[in-house]
């Protein structure tokens, strides 16, 4: 009998604490495979992998992934990743954040990582709302979206429209590499995987800042069972959120 | 060996390079930008990172990452950006990162002003962050005693695994002495060492002996287990790192009790009121994390001292200590000012007449 699948080995065997229908295993899951690969490729020295966690739903992502991993305070994550990656400039460096951390309370960091062209891969998982804390309202959540903290739905005239952290971050002179991506169909989940490899080669390149962000359902706090909940994404989070690749400096180059 | 006349703040950055700080993360700000400006030209001509933050929360989150894979990392600030680096500060402590973090006193509360204060004692020594911890806290009150704590600061923050900071007002970063600079370090770290640091560990190796830096503990039985060892490490360096100095105290009526440069001015004082026959002496705590209460009680309680004056460049925080230690044994008498002015030789000679006068 030959193996057709198995577990990846930058994967802990800790039992995922995520919400059924939740999209996080499935990006640890391409996270964790990106890197093996590029172990296996001979691009990467097994070893040489730093991740660092943040505050919200993936705040226990240092028990997931096999590597040395590191605890941010709530959206300092980038700037954790800066003090790693200028000690330790042949490790593989990324930070895993949400919406709440990297677009809310972590913008200073993140912004400031990318006009640095911090030599770090950022996965930004986006659902649009507080998943850890509850369902509250985030800068992304949509217009006329409810949540625990927009019972009225949000209200543009009065918190403003949602931000678009990759349409940003790619207007940073220095940013390399930003792409847009989700997990709701298997050409998608692909695509995500080929961005996230891409980030990682880049960084290993001696390349700039690089962002995959990765539309992402919350079942539990949009109130809506798993299939609905990724039918919502689609109707509603990619036509606000354009996926795509919105830099590439790499492929400018060609 | 040589002495070379050198401005506080080039001399304590120096200083913190000859021991083997090899990453500075920072942000200007008056007291103390004549750091981060000396850091800056001085890291790349050895190999070193100087990186200029966005912001304090930034920098003092960089020293996390740094100290986390074993390197030796220093930060500075004055008042107002070490307010700033309290959350990252709690972090680290939790966490239980070494690394060297240099706090320029100016005045307060809030942008107050920009001259030398004593207003941070309690941030410094009382938490400032949130939670359970204390940092080695050294108050130096001259440029080559600055120097000298530099000198063994890293080895007791990798000892106790816990960050250091200097409580350092605006004179001694301002001011210039002759001092007499260490020998460099090369430090290289050593993963058989710091065990705990991020120093490659992959799958296929002991689980247990993967890094994880990090001051979570989400269980209340977990959260418990690693307060109580925090807490044993702080009985541990109370019971060890304690440093006062003691001037003229044996036979003396009077104790002034200082700390930082105020204790030079008490000094002062104390000469010329001895000249006088005024019998005064100076206990001046030089950790004031852990504070040296045992000492200072034994230097108080002798039959001879009838009373002490705490004096700060502040409104009184110190005392507080001061009379935990005596603990009611002795009057303890108040001299100090607000944000940034220095308690004079003539007040504090004053202060202690009138304390005579009342005996």
């Amino acid at each position: 009998m030959s193996v057709v699948f198995e577990k990846t080995p930058l994967l802990t065997d800790k039992q995922f604490h995520y919400c059924p229908g939740c999209n996080h295993g499935i990006i640890h899951r391409l996270v964790a495979e990106s890197i093996d690969e590029l172990v296996k490729e001979g691009k990467l020295e097994a070893g040489n992998v730093i991740g660092v966690a943040p505050v919200g739903c993936s705040v226990f992502a240092y028990d997931y992934f096999a590597c040395d991993m590191f605890e941010a305070a709530h959206g300092r994550a980038p700037a954790v990743a800066t003090g790693i990656k200028r000690s330790r400039p042949d490790t593989l460096v990324f930070t895993y954040q949400g919406d709440g951390d990297l677009a809310s309370i972590g913008t200073a960091e993140v912004v400031h990582a990318a006009h640095r062209g911090e030599k770090i891969v950022t996965i930004f998982v986006n659902n649009a709302i507080y998943g850890m804390t509850g369902g509250q309202m985030a800068p992304t959540t949509l217009i006329g979206q409810k949540t625990t903290t927009s019972p009225y739905g949000r209200d543009e005239a009065w918190c403003g429209a949602p931000i678009k952290m990759s349409e940003m971050l790619a207007a940073v002179p220095d940013s390399y590499y930003i792409e847009r991506c989700a997990v709701n169909s298997t050409p998608n989940i692909i695509k995500c995987k080929r961005a996230i490899k891409k980030a990682m080669e880049y960084q290993l390149e001696g390349k700039g800042f690089c962002m995959i962000e990765v539309l992402s359902a919350c079942p539990t706090n949009w109130g809506l069972n798993p299939v609905e909940a990724m039918k919502w994404l689609e109707e509603n989070m990619i036509p606000y959120y354009p996926l795509g690749v919105y830099k590439d400096k790499g492929a400018e180059q060609k | 060996m040589a002495l070379t006349l050198m401005k506080g703040s080039e001399a304590i950055a120096e200083a913190a390079i000859r021991a083997g700080a090899r990453f500075f993360f920072g942000y200007p700000i008056t007291p103390q930008t004549e750091i981060p400006e000396y850091m800056s030209a001085r890291m790349p001509e050895i190999g070193g990172c100087y990186l200029q933050a966005e912001s304090e929360v930034a920098a003092i989150n960089m020293v996390y990452g740094a100290a986390g894979t074993g390197a030796r990392v220093i930060t500075s600030s004055s008042s107002p950006g070490i307010s700033l680096k309290q959350e990252g500060i709690s972090y680290i402590a939790g966490a239980q990162l070494p690394c060297v973090i240099l706090n320029v006193m100016r005045g307060g509360p809030g942008l107050g002003n920009i001259q030398a204060s004593q207003g941070d004692y309690f941030q410094g020594v009382k938490g400032g962050g949130n939670g359970d911890y204390h940092l080695l806290t050294y108050a130096p009150s001259s440029i080559q005693e600055a120097v000298d704590i530099l000198q063994f600061a890293y080895d007791k923050a990798e000892k106790y695994r816990m960050p250091v900071l200097f409580l350092a007002d605006g004179i001694i970063a301002q001011m210039m002495e002759p001092v007499e600079m260490p020998e460099m370090v090369e430090y290289k770290v050593d993963p058989e060492k710091k065990p705990w640091a991020a120093t490659g560990w992959k799958p296929g190796d002991d689980p247990a002996k993967r890094a994880v830096i990090n001051s979570l503990f989400i269980s209340t039985e977990e959260l418990a287990q690693h307060t109580d060892k925090l807490q044993a490490v702080y009985r541990e360096a109370e019971k060890n790192e304690q440093m006062w100095e003691t001037y003229k105290t044996e036979d003396a009526e009077f104790i002034i009790t200082a700390f930082g440069t105020l204790a030079r001015v008490a000094k002062t004082a104390i000469d010329e009121m001895r000249e006088e026959g005024l019998k005064v002496g100076l206990f001046r705590p030089i950790t004031v994390w852990p504070f040296p209460y045992a000492a200072l009680k034994e230097a108080c309680e002798q039959p001879s001292v009838k009373a002490v004056l705490d004096t700060e460049v502040n409104e009184g925080q110190m005392i507080e200590d001061v009379k935990l230690a005596l603990n009611g044994a002795r009057p303890v008498e108040f001299l100090g000012h607000c944000g940034s002015q220095f308690p004079t030789t003539a007040e504090i000679i004053a202060k202690i007449r009138e304390m005579k006068e009342a005996k």
